[in-house]
Order: structure tokens, then C-alpha cells, then sequence
């Protein structure tokens, strides 16, 4: 009897193995070569790969900065203002983003003809055309191109728009805002223990109970009670004043940071809105019939059928535009606004250290990267349905 | 009796036209809430439409772009080279209508819209530029003709045995392009720093298109493989490049890409950036192929295997038609950013299109003509996606996935 050949190429095992060990050849080879290149090209550029830079005095202004900075100050912490700038744009375009996105989302989805029309022009001119244009058009032609201080176009008593940019109320905190804040930590705690007990009651065991009047007077009653301990209030909203040519008191946007603002802002939540349009498409004709036929109050057929089944479709695309929004907010450079990448340049420049550069960008990046997506992934797993 | 079969007749027959009135008090007037929604939305479109009608009849000056057409266009190519360029376009729509009439059909409404639009192209050039409007001409004439004689050719039965020839065909095209726009054996060489405004965003865009696609492919592969080193390699660069702006990337294939090249080998500015578009775009192409290979049915590969088929030719075969067939919007969605995404080369020194109208808002005789600028060069992108956008719509309902 004769036995079939064995051949090697025949064994289960060979192809797979053959594929990996050859993949790893070929990136050996790849690091190899370039990291010999590179040895050799810094050799000849008599460049080191070290940090010690960082420590070095800067010597550069950024234009703008919430943290204390001035030009004498080490590239360290030139980066980490960048840093705070970056911080400063991302968090509060994410918030905006997902409100306007929101409002135009549901717009689509709006009974009435003209308001449905009006958000997809929205949401179709937004959409197709580059954020970088979108950027230099606000920036340039809207907040460069604004009246002279002198001439400001007045919104609401000295809330103004001009060359400076945005003249906006600000809020100081006061001392007695620890108290407050911690009376009404406790308070909102408490209200969210009472309303979960009552509305347990109105929906398991069907008592009446009042689950949102309940948890406000919790709330009240610690408010009143932080009153009684500091006798006023937490914080102040200063109201802008203007003497003369100059701002006395109030937020002044700079021109840089609005345009940056609005054409993030704008940009991102023309792609939230598809989200959510999306997402609550996402949810069956059957489910929107099932809860109407259950006698559910339209306010309790969103909350109970429809919203949570349309978060679970939301969530994970709304994760990666929020991270896109991050990202995109290194576009900061087109308009002069002092970000993390602008700061990174600004430094590559001046010391002509690329590779370091890259480097302290790209875990900077990812680390921002992942906590945003860190936090919705959490999010995201506390919403998908549980199955058995 | 009599009104139940009105009700019936009313459900069963098609609903009569109804008055405006009707469709207004349905669709605007329906509750309260819904006519000050109206209300609003009306002060906004008149006041928003007026404000935008008299900017841009009365104060807009509209010259700072009229006279930067050819800037706008195709930058500071060789004026005496431009025929070059039109030939390279005629090519090129040439062979992209034959395909689009063999593979896709040709109607008469297609045919009478590029006559229409050529038309109107010729008419309007005729008093600016002769040259261009004559060029116009031929071009939409060659549209029409090949996809009509794709279309011709479609119905022949040698056809059928022609068609594999079509991707050689482009690349011919390709190829010829590339010769036509760079020059050399016998054509004067013209460098790549002269392609600027629209030539280079499209230049760009289509070769990053076309190469981050495969790329894409075998890294959603990768990322789906049993393979633990394969899986670990995928799963890394796409992770690392997801994580990190697209200037960043830019950047880095603009600085660190001669570091890690020999000192003699000299990389034109251009092929880095389309490296660097690709690289990023790859890795975004591959989540989304991932959507789609995730979407098919074990039973898929299960069937294939039982059928005795080879992994390669599972994949091209079974696998791949299938997973890219689903995903069809999401890839045009990916190449629409990708197109998009070309505006970021005038970050790091390359002029193209957004770069371009940086200059001409810069040209001393148009100072502070922003608005007219950018509002111009928004409406090329716009109308270049939103085309996208339209076909991407068109071909998922040509391969979707009712067959």
C-alpha cells in the first residue's frame, strides 16, 4: 500500500507560520534599514536623540495663555501652556458640538418641511467642504473682518463683536464657593438616592409619587442650607465694561480662539447630527407603535423606549467624531491660536530636534486620544442592553 | 355601508393631488409650536437669503477671482505647457466614460447633461478664453462620444472578453498623464513645485485614493486574521495612526521621512505628502472594510472551507466582494475626507487649492477680499464632494445588496 507523499508546503501548520515568519523578516528588515539610515543621518547632522532640550529657556511669546507664561520660561513649559490651550478648545467645542449637532439632528427629523430643508443645507454645505478653509473663511473673513474696536457691533448692552474678537460676561468664583459647592454636591446626590427610590415606587409598585419634586426640594433644601452657612452667593458674573479703548472687566475672546471655536464647533456637529438622525432611525417603526400602544406618555415612551435603544447605535460613532474633534484641533496653526501643535512647531523650528518633537506629540496625542475614548467606552458599556 | 367603502376606496386609490393650502397646513402650520418654528425659519431664510443677495451683487467684488482663474486652477503651471494639461484631461475623461458607459450604462439623460453642461462651459469661456472654450468643446463632445461607444460596446458579445483589458487601460492612462504633466522624452520637463491650486489637490487626492485602498484592505485583513503576529502588527499601526492628528503625520513624513531614507536619495515634497495621506487614510479605510467583514456570516467562510476552497481564494473570491459590497457608502464617505483632507498640504508648504487662495488673499491689489476668496475655492470642494457624495449614492444602488 502506498502511502501519500508528505510534503511540508502540505503540513496545516506551514502557511501560517511561513506568513508570520516572513511578515516578521520583512519588518526586521524595514526597522533595520531605516534605523540604520537614521543612525547615519544624525551622525552626519551631529544630532542626539535627548530631552535635555526641554530644560532649555524658550525665548518665544504665545499669544495667548491661561496659565502664567512668559518667553524666559523652559520649552517644557512652553508645551505644557500648549497643552492647557488644547485642553481649553477640545473640552468646550466637544460640549458645543454635541448641543448644535443635537438641535440639527432632531431638526431633521422635524414634521415641519422648512426646518427639515434648512439643517440639511446645514449639514450638506458644512459637511463637504475642508474644516481648513472653514477655519481660515471664520477667522479671515468673518472675525479679522469685523468692525474696529471703535465701531463694535454691540449684541446686548457691551456684549460686543469687533476686531478684538468676543466681548462675553465673565464668572468669578468667591471664596464661600467650597461651601457651596460641597452643600450642593451633597444635595444632588441626595436628590438622585430620592428620585431613583420614588420612581422605583411609581414604576414596580405603581404608588403615585412625585419622583422629580422630591429630588428638586432635596436639592432646594441644600441650597437654602449653604446660603444659611456663607450668606452669599457662590460666584459673580461680571458684567463687561468697556472705559475708554479698554476692556476694564469681562471675557474677551480673542478673534483666534472664536474661530477656532465656531469652526470646530460647527464643522463637528454637522457630522453629530447624521449621528443622531441616524441613531434614532436606528430604532424600529414597532418600538415607537409598542410604547404608544402601552399608553406611555410620549415624555416616558423617549425615555424608556426610544432614547436608550438609539444611544447604543449613537455612542461609538459620536466617540470617534469627538475624537476627530480632538485631532482637528491641531488645525490651530492655520489660524495662529497657541495649541499643543503649534507650540511643537514653534519648538521643531527653533531647535531643529524632529525626531524628540514627534515624539512628545504623538503620546501627548494618544494619551488625549484615549481618555476620551476611555470615558465614552465606559459610558458606552453602562448603556448596551444586557443580555443574558 | 356607503362610508366604509369610502374608507376603503380612500386607503386602496392613489391620494388625489391636494392643494397647497393642504400641504402647508400638514407640513408647516400643524401645532403652534410648529408655525413659530416656521415663522422663525422664514425671518431666517429672508433675512439670511437677502443679506447674502445683496453681499454678493452689490458689495462682493468678485474681480479678485475672475482674474485668478488660471491661478485657482491649475497655479503657476507653464502657460505655453497648458495643452498639455487639456490633453491630459481629454484623456482621461476620454477613458473614464468609455468605463462608466461599458460597465454602468449610458442613458440619454446622461448624454443630454454633458451637452448641456459643455454648452454652457463653451458659452461661457467663448468671451473670457477661445482656447479653453475650444478645449471645453472637445472634451464634453469626447464624453459624449466614448460612454456612448462603452455603451455600444457593452451590448457586443466581444466585448465580454475586452473587459479585463480596462484596468491595463488605465493604467496606460495613468501612466500618459503622469508624462503629460511632468514632461521629459521630448516634452519639456516642468517641476513639481508649479502644480499647484486644483490640478494638485486632484493629482493628490486620486493617487492617495487609489494606493490607501489596497493598504486598507490587507490591514482590515490583517486586524481580522487568526494570526497572532499579523493580527499584532494590524492592530498596532492602525491604533498609532488613529491616535494622532493628520498634520502630525504630515509632518513627520515631511521631516522624518529623509532621516529615515539614505542621505542621496532625494524624495520630492510631493511623493512625501501622498505617502503621508496614504498612511493616515489606510488605516481609517481599514475600520471601515473591518465594518464590513464583520458583517458577513460565519456560515460564509464555513461554506467556503466545506467547498474546498484556498484562504486566498476565499477572500477574493467569497469574502471581499461580499464585505466591500456593504460598505460602500462608508469607503466613498472615507475618500470624501480624504479629499477633504488635501487642504492640509498648504500647512506644510504644498499649494494647493487652500494654499492657493491663501496667496491670492494675500496678492497686494485684492487686500481684505477674503470672503470672495474662500467662498469660491469652498464652492470647488463643495461641488467635487457633494459629486462624490451623489455618485457614491448611485453606485451603492447599482452593487448594492439587493442582487
Amino acid at each position: 500500500m502506498e502511502t501519500e507523499r508528505q510534503y511540508p508546503w502540505r503540513h496545516p501548520k506551514f502557511w501560517p507560520r511561513a506568513t508570520q515568519g516572513l511578515l516578521l523578516a520583512l519588518i526586521g528588515l524595514l526597522i533595520a534599514y531605516c534605523g540604520s539610515n537614521l543612525v547615519a543621518n544624525l551622525q552626519q547632522k551631529q544630532l542626539q536623540v535627548e530631552f535635555a532640550f526641554l530644560q532649555s529657556q524658550a525665548g518665544f511669546n504665545i499669544g495667548e495663555t491661561i496659565v502664567a507664561y512668559k518667553p524666559t520660561n523652559t520649552y517644557a513649559q512652553a508645551l505644557w501652556v500648549g497643552l492647557v490651550n488644547s485642553l481649553r478648545i477640545l473640552s468646550l467645542g466637544i460640549v458645543l458640538a454635541t448641543l448644535i449637532g443635537g438641535v440639527v439632528g432632531i431638526a431633521r427629523l422635524s414634521t415641519n418641511w422648512l426646518v427639515r430643508k434648512l439643517s440639511t443645507l446645514y449639514i450638506e454645505i458644512l459637511r463637504n467642504t475642508p474644516l481648513l478653509l472653514q477655519l481660515a473663511f471664520w477667522y479671515f473673513a468673518v472675525f479679522l473682518s469685523g468692525p474696529p474696536f471703535e465701531k463694535r457691533v454691540h449684541l446686548l448692552g457691551e456684549l460686543s463683536f469687533s476686531q478684538r474678537g468676543l466681548l462675553l460676561p465673565d464668572i468669578a468664583l468667591k471664596l464661600s464657593a467650597i461651601t457651596w459647592g460641597v452643600c450642593l454636591g451633597i444635595g444632588v446626590a441626595l436628590g438622585v438616592w430620592v428620585w431613583k427610590i420614588q420612581y422605583h415606587q411609581k414604576i414596580e409598585q405603581n404608588e403615585p409619587s412625585r419622583p422629580w419634586f422630591m429630588a428638586i426640594v432635596t436639592l432646594i433644601f441644600w441650597g437654602c442650607l449653604a446660603w444659611v452657612f456663607t450668606k452669599q452667593a457662590p460666584l459673580t458674573v461680571i458684567w463687561p465694561t468697556v472705559k475708554g479703548n479698554k476692556t476694564i472687566s469681562g471675557l474677551l475672546l480673542t478673534p483666534e480662539y472664536s474661530a477656532l471655536l465656531f469652526g470646530l464647533t460647527f464643522y463637528t456637529a454637522a457630522f453629530i447630527a447624521e449621528i443622531i438622525r441616524g441613531g434614532i432611525l436606528a430604532v424600529p417603526k414597532g418600538q415607537w407603535e409598542a410604547a404608544r400602544s402601552l399608553g406611555l406618555s410620549p415624555n416616558l415612551m423617549l425615555r424608556f423606549v426610544i432614547i436608550p435603544q438609539a444611544l447604543r447605535v449613537i455612542i461609538p460613532p459620536l466617540t470617534s467624531q469627538y475624537l476627530n474633534l480632538a485631532k482637528n484641533s491641531s488645525l490651530a496653526i492655520a489660524v495662529g491660536y497657541p495649541d499643543l501643535y503649534a507650540v511643537a512647531s514653534t519648538t521643531f523650528n527653533q531647535t531643529g530636534r524632529s525626531i524628540e518633537v514627534i515624539l512628545l506629540l504623538m503620546v501627548t496625542y494618544l494619551a488625549i486620544s484615549l481618555s476620551i475614548a476611555l470615558v465614552m467606552n465606559l459610558f458606552n458599556r453602562r448603556i448596551q442592553i444586557v443580555e443574558r | 355601508m356607503q362610508s366604509w367603502q369610502q374608507k376603503l376606496k380612500d386607503t386602496l386609490l392613489p391620494q388625489p393631488l391636494r392643494p397647497a393650502w393642504t400641504w402647508m397646513r400638514q407640513n408647516l402650520l400643524d401645532s403652534w409650536f410648529n408655525t413659530l418654528l416656521t415663522l422663525f425659519c422664514l425671518w431666517v431664510v429672508i433675512a439670511g437669503g437677502l443679506g447674502l443677495v445683496r453681499w454678493v451683487f452689490t458689495q462682493a467684488q468678485w474681480e479678485v477671482v475672475t482674474a485668478n482663474l488660471r491661478l485657482i486652477f491649475v497655479g503657476r503651471y507653464p502657460v505655453a505647457q497648458l495643452w498639455r494639461l487639456w490633453l491630459a484631461t481629454l484623456l482621461v475623461a476620454g477613458v473614464l466614460s468609455f468605463s462608466w458607459g461599458a460597465l454602468q450604462g449610458w442613458n440619454r439623460k446622461v448624454l443630454l447633461r454633458v451637452g448641456c453642461v459643455g454648452l454652457g462651459a463653451v458659452a461661457v469661456l467663448v468671451f473670457a478664453d477661445g482656447m479653453s472654450a475650444l478645449w471645453c468643446g472637445a472634451i464634453a463632445l469626447l464624453i459624449m462620444g466614448a460612454g456612448s461607444g462603452g455603451a455600444w460596446c457593452q451590448r457586443q458579445p466581444l466585448w465580454q472578453s475586452c473587459k479585463q483589458w480596462l484596468p491595463l487601460s488605465w493604467l496606460i492612462t495613468f501612466l500618459v498623464t503622469l508624462w503629460l504633466m511632468n514632461g521629459g522624452f521630448g516634452l519639456a520637463a516642468v517641476s513639481t513645485k508649479v502644480w499647484n491650486g486644483l490640478l494638485l489637490t486632484v493629482f493628490v487626492a486620486v493617487l492617495s485614493i487609489v494606493l490607501s485602498f489596497p493598504l486598507g484592505v490587507l490591514l482590515a485583513l490583517g486586524r481580522q486574521s487568526p494570526l497572532p503576529i499579523v493580527r499584532g502588527v494590524s492592530i498596532a499601526y492602525i491604533e498609532l495612526i488613529r491616535g494622532l492628528p493628520l498634520i502630525g503625520i504630515l509632518f513627520m513624513a515631511q521631516v522624518m521621512l529623509p532621516l529615515l531614507l539614505p542621505p542621496q536619495a532625494n524624495v520630492d515634497q510631493l511623493v512625501r505628502a501622498i505617502a503621508g495621506l496614504t498612511a493616515f487614510s489606510a488605516a481609517y479605510l481599514a475600520e471601515t472594510v473591518r465594518g464590513g467583514l464583520q458583517s458577513l456570516p460565519k456560515g460564509q467562510w464555513e461554506a467556503s472551507r466545506a467547498l474546498g476552497f484556498s484562504t486566498p481564494m476565499t477572500l477574493g473570491l467569497i469574502v471581499l466582494p461580499q464585505a466591500l459590497r456593504a460598505v460602500v457608502p462608508a469607503i466613498v464617505g472615507q475618500f470624501i475626507g480624504l479629499f477633504k483632507d488635501t487642504a492640509l498640504l498648504s500647512i506644510v508648504g504644498l499649494v494647493e487649492l487652500t494654499g492657493i487662495a491663501r496667496s491670492i488673499a494675500a496678492q497686494p491689489d485684492y487686500l481684505g477680499r477674503y470672503a470672495e476668496v474662500y467662498l469660491a475655492i469652498g464652492l470647488i470642494y463643495w461641488l467635487f464632494c457633494y459629486g462624490m457624495s451623489v455618485a457614491s449614492r448611485r453606485l451603492e444602488h447599482s452593487v448594492g445588496t439587493q442582487s
